[in-house]
């Protein structure tokens, strides 16, 4: 085969990009690309292409980058490239998109070293246990520039690659994380004493201590290090494994602990009674240059701790005064003596003062008190700020504002990843022709269903009076029933007539069975499915009229059963707008409530099946039973407006039923689109599907599909 | 007639040795006093514990025989009361395990309770208030409970599922104890004993153990047992590195999650 010429590869760009609709030109890419080979002019076409599906742009920056990157990598690194670049774009936007395909030279360099570096995305999560594990305040580790944190979140490079071998910067990336957890948890953010101009001691941060010096900066970089040698001190006293590895780095690195000179310094700050203030001390006998970082040193965000610290004080003050209040509250005290009570508290153990978690007392007028259970949690990372309860924490003091029942809600929110988005729920989105996920691509969101009138349904009941009696009746076969199994070899009872089989076979000489019991066999059904309703704007008219009809006659039939059921509709317009609306939660009984949501089912937007397929699929498997089934009932092929067609919709939908049946759900779908053989067993297998080819008879038919597919 | 099942869940014993056992708070105390008073004892707590330790202590210091029945989802009333056999041509009634106790007088233990049939509490109901009568049905007779007889059940709160709860009905019957992981001091106490490990390597693994409980609810299900502590201990006696013996005896029983194991991994680490 022989290379593409300047003008046929102007036009296989122009086609594979379709640059002619934005007005940019080939140009540039075809003449970087004329002098490769076929071969490698095709995996420049083909990667353009795919980048070219996110956004045009990316397609065109990878065409005009494609004649350095082919000089320089491979094609899986040219792959991860590209990917590396639209994980940018769905996360960050187009301009780091374009910036990491205009930095391909780095990229190439970087490449052989993330071979054996680490990353955050691969150890994040092992890693979240990891610090969990190792006590105190929760911490929250997230991806940054550099490694520092705020007493809050752990920020962590995304990548470490200092070292030749991979199991090294592994122990790097660690024993980076274990100096920010270290910091918080011995102490190096507490307050320190200081004398005031008026010669009173008062409580300040490290950032005032040092202000007023002649080089602050310089001694924040000092005492840092002192901190390090002090926590080090203290981790090869607690956790002699993390020591060995973070000594053994020092030495890969040929950077000491210590540095010369200050050996004195060192074994002060080596006594386990050290603290910051031993550490400040010998700021002061220090008088050098600061010694070079070393590896596992994070970057000191004095302003940051110090907003995090203050937002964090006041709203345990708040918190822990809240509940000092209900405990007062609970104990019946009056109003005046609940304002005047003054709680007290002790370490139950000073011995474990130093080592774990300490477990303390509440005391009332040196009565002990039973703390409420969350409290625990609070007391702690207050300790673990200061030390000790502060005294002006402890008078309860009544602030709706600080119930913690409302804030930790919101706070639960942020854990669930959906920082970005209050109050929704992220999820990824597969993207068929680039072979990957795009990251919380999809925010959804769980709306307040629509209630309707009652009569849709008492309407729909007279209309099929005779099919809901029969289908009644069907259904009451299915029904968990006891069944008595005969001749077993093990039962409660014995079976007469086959121990009187036996008994003649005996006394006739022949071989006696042992199949004489009679047992009671629970048939268990143990099901529960999740219904999902198209709610998109083409079942409009008499589709949703016999979506809702089959929904009420379907609910009819099921409650004859103890199988668990939730309705849910889906619709949405993008993918920043993913719609859930709950028609009835596995919880609730179905009661006029329900009805009137299924009579208010109303046409809505597009249908974005992927992101509707995983949220409930989570939901369904939070749900108690043996047999998970997921039904949907639509009119049609997966569709939105901003690109979610076609061959993508399909390939997404079918990828989150695969997502969805490797959690152990079964999909089904029932629809009315007569074109549905075409992409239904390509979504949801060969036996998968049902197409009803008449809307007027889907509300005869999905209670009886119901009905077989649990038989 | 084999009855497998039979034979695998009656395990009677009369303890001859005094089984190691180290109180936690006024258990002895408070089931020797329900004991006489011939009230029924409700072991709640999480696995691993001690609460069959503690049985076969009791029943030791009591000098009764322990009938232990391990509950599952297919435990009927007749596995529990008897049955009917046939031998030599006849048949024959069986004692189940609960109606030999009820007979001989032994301390009958129902372990996990809540993992039986719902039928099974029926013959429970009236040998657990003051009657301590055992209805046999299939015999039509009542069976009175021997003096000596005690029932005593098992169950662990901590299991979140709504159909693992124990009826307001069966659990107001039963003086109830609850156990819980001994604190550091007396759990180091207890891995020395029963594994033989030094000193400072039972330390270490009781502040392992502290760390897991910190993942319990976001990862972990149940933080180490006691019991699984001990099992670690003694793969360390035997010469496993105590690295690895974290992970085998730990880390793997805990959880399946690739992350979370490397975790644990990672945890053991950072302290051996």
């Amino acid at each position: 085969m022989s290379s593409l010429t300047l003008p046929e590869l102007e036009q296989r760009l122009d086609e594979a990009l379709e640059l002619d609709l934005v007005r940019l030109s080939p140009e540039q890419a075809a003449k970087g690309l004329a002098p490769f080979s076929r071969e490698q002019q095709e995996r420049a076409l083909h990667w353009s292409k795919i980048a070219a599906q996110a956004h045009v742009q990316i397609g065109q920056q990878v065409s005009i980058y494609a004649a350095t990157a082919l000089g320089l990598m491979s094609d899986e690194v040219m792959g991860r490239w590209v990917y590396h670049a639209l994980d940018l774009y769905d996360r960050k936007g187009l301009f780091p998109a374009v910036e990491v395909i205009k930095s391909v030279a780095q990229y190439a360099e970087e490449a052989e070293a993330r071979a054996r570096g680490v990353e955050f995305d691969e150890s994040a999560t092992m890693l979240g246990h990891f610090v969990q594990g190792l006590s105190g305040r929760r911490l929250l580790l997230e991806e940054g520039e550099s490694h520092w944190t705020d007493s809050e979140k752990i920020y962590l490079p995304p990548f470490v690659g200092d070292f030749e071998q991979r199991a090294d910067n592994f122990q790097l990336y660690k024993a980076q994380l274990v100096t920010l957890w270290a910091e918080n948890w011995y102490g190096t953010w507490r307050l320190v004493q200081k004398e005031s101009p008026q010669g009173e001691t008062v409580q300040t941060r490290i950032s005032q201590w040092l202000a007023p010096r002649a080089m602050p900066e310089r001694d924040l970089l000092l005492l840092q290090r002192l901190e390090i040698i002090r926590i080090d001190a203290q981790l090869q006293r607690e956790f002699p494994g993390i020591y060995r590895e973070r000594a053994r780095l020092l030495q890969l690195m040929g950077t000491p602990l210590l540095p010369a000179g200050w050996e004195y310094a060192g074994s002060a700050l080596n006594n386990p009674e050290a603290t910051l203030e031993t550490s400040l001390l010998w700021l002061d006998r220090i008088d050098d240059v600061p010694p070079p970082r070393l590896c596992y040193q994070g970057v000191w965000q004095i302003d940051a701790l110090n907003r995090a610290a203050e937002r964090r004080a006041a709203q345990e003050q708040g918190t822990l005064q809240y509940l000092l209040w209900k405990v007062a509250e609970e104990l019946q005290l009056s109003e005046p003596e609940q304002q005047k009570a003054k709680f007290e508290w002790r370490f139950t153990d000073e011995r474990e003062q130093r080592e774990g978690a300490p477990e303390i007392e509440l005391l009332l007028e040196d009565q002990p008190v039973a703390p409420p259970e969350m409290m625990s949690e609070l007391v702690h990372s207050i300790i673990q700020d200061f030390g000790e309860l502060p005294p002006e924490y402890l008078h309860p003091a009544g602030g709706a504002a600080f119930d913690p029942d409302r804030t930790v809600k919101s706070a639960q929110n942020v854990w669930g990843g959906t920082y970005h988005e209050e109050g929704a729920f992220l999820y990824d989105e597969w993207d068929g022709p680039r072979l990957n996920y795009r990251k919380e691509w999809t925010v959804l969101r769980e709306m307040e269903a629509k209630m309707g009138d009652l009569h849709f349904v008492t309407e729909t009941l007279n209309k099929y009076h005779r099919l809901v009696g029969q289908l009644r009746k069907s259904f009451e076969a299915l029904r968990s029933a006891d069944l008595l199994l005969k001749r077993q070899q093990n039962g409660d009872n014995l079976d007469v007539d086959a121990v009187v089989d036996a008994m003649v076979d005996h006394q006739q000489g022949r071989e006696m069975t042992d199949r004489l019991y009679l047992q009671n066999h629970r048939h268990d059904r143990s099901i529960a499915v999740m219904i999902m309703v198209d709610m998109s704007g083409s079942t409009k008219g008499w589709i949703n009229d016999a979506e809702r009809e089959s929904l009420v006659l379907l609910c009819e039939a099921l409650e004859t059963l103890d199988d668990r059921y939730a309705i849910y509709g889906f619709s949405g317009w993008t993918r920043k707008r993913c719609e859930v609306f709950p028609i009835k939660t596995f919880e609730q009984p179905y009661d006029d409530g329900v009805k009137q949501k299924i009579a208010g089912i109303e046409a809505q937007d597009y249908t974005r099946m992927g992101v509707a397929i995983r949220h409930l699929s989570k939901l369904l498997n939070e749900a108690e039973a043996r047999t998970r089934l997921l039904i949907t009932l639509s009119d049609g092929k997966p569709d939105d407006s901003d690109g979610y067609n076609g061959g993508y919709a399909i390939e997404d939908t079918r990828m989150a039923l695969l997502e969805a049946r490797r959690s152990g759900i079964h999909p089904f779908c029932i629809t009315i689109d007569r074109e549905g053989q075409e992409y239904l067993p390509h979504m949801y297998g060969p036996a998968g599907y049902t197409v009803v080819d008449a809307v007027d008879k889907l509300p005869l038919k999905v209670a009886d599909i119901y009905r077989r597919l649990t038989l | 007639m084999n009855h497998p099942v039979a034979k695998q869940q009656i395990e009677e014993i009369w303890i001859e040795e005094e089984p190691y056992y180290e109180p936690v708070g006024e258990e002895i105390a408070l089931f020797e006093s329900a004991y006489h008073n011939k009230l029924p004892l409700l072991l709640k707590g999480p696995t691993g514990c001690g609460k069959t330790r503690f049985m076969e202590h009791m029943a030791w210091r009591l000098k009764r025989p322990l009938i232990t029945v391990s509950c599952h989802d297919d435990l009927t009333a007749s596995d529990l009361v008897g049955r009917y056999l046939i031998v030599g041509g006849e048949t024959r009634w069986i004692d189940g395990p609960l109606a030999r106790a009820v007979r001989s007088g032994g301390i009958c233990y129902l372990d996990e309770i809540v993992e039986a049939r719902k039928d099974t509490m029926v013959v429970i109901h009236p040998l657990a208030d003051d009657r301590r009568v055992l209805p046999m049905e299939k015999i039509g007779e009542q069976l009175q409970a021997a003096p000596e007889f005690a029932m005593v059940v098992s169950y662990n709160p901590g299991y979140q599922s709504v159909l693992k709860e124990l009826k307001q009905s069966t659990r107001q019957r039963f003086v109830a104890i609850e156990f819980n992981y001994p604190d550091p001091e007396l759990e180091k106490r207890i891995i020395i004993r029963e594994s033989g490990v030094d000193e400072p390597i039972a330390q270490n693994l009781v502040k392992f153990s502290e760390m897991t409980r910190n993942l319990k609810g976001s990862g972990l299900d149940e933080g180490a047992s006691t019991r699984l502590l001990v099992h670690t201990a003694k793969l360390i006696v035997s010469g496993i590195p105590p690295i690895t013996a974290c992970s085998a005896g730990i880390g793997q029983a805990l959880t399946d999650d690739p992350d979370m194991v490397a975790a644990v991994h990672e945890l053991s680490a950072a302290l051996f």
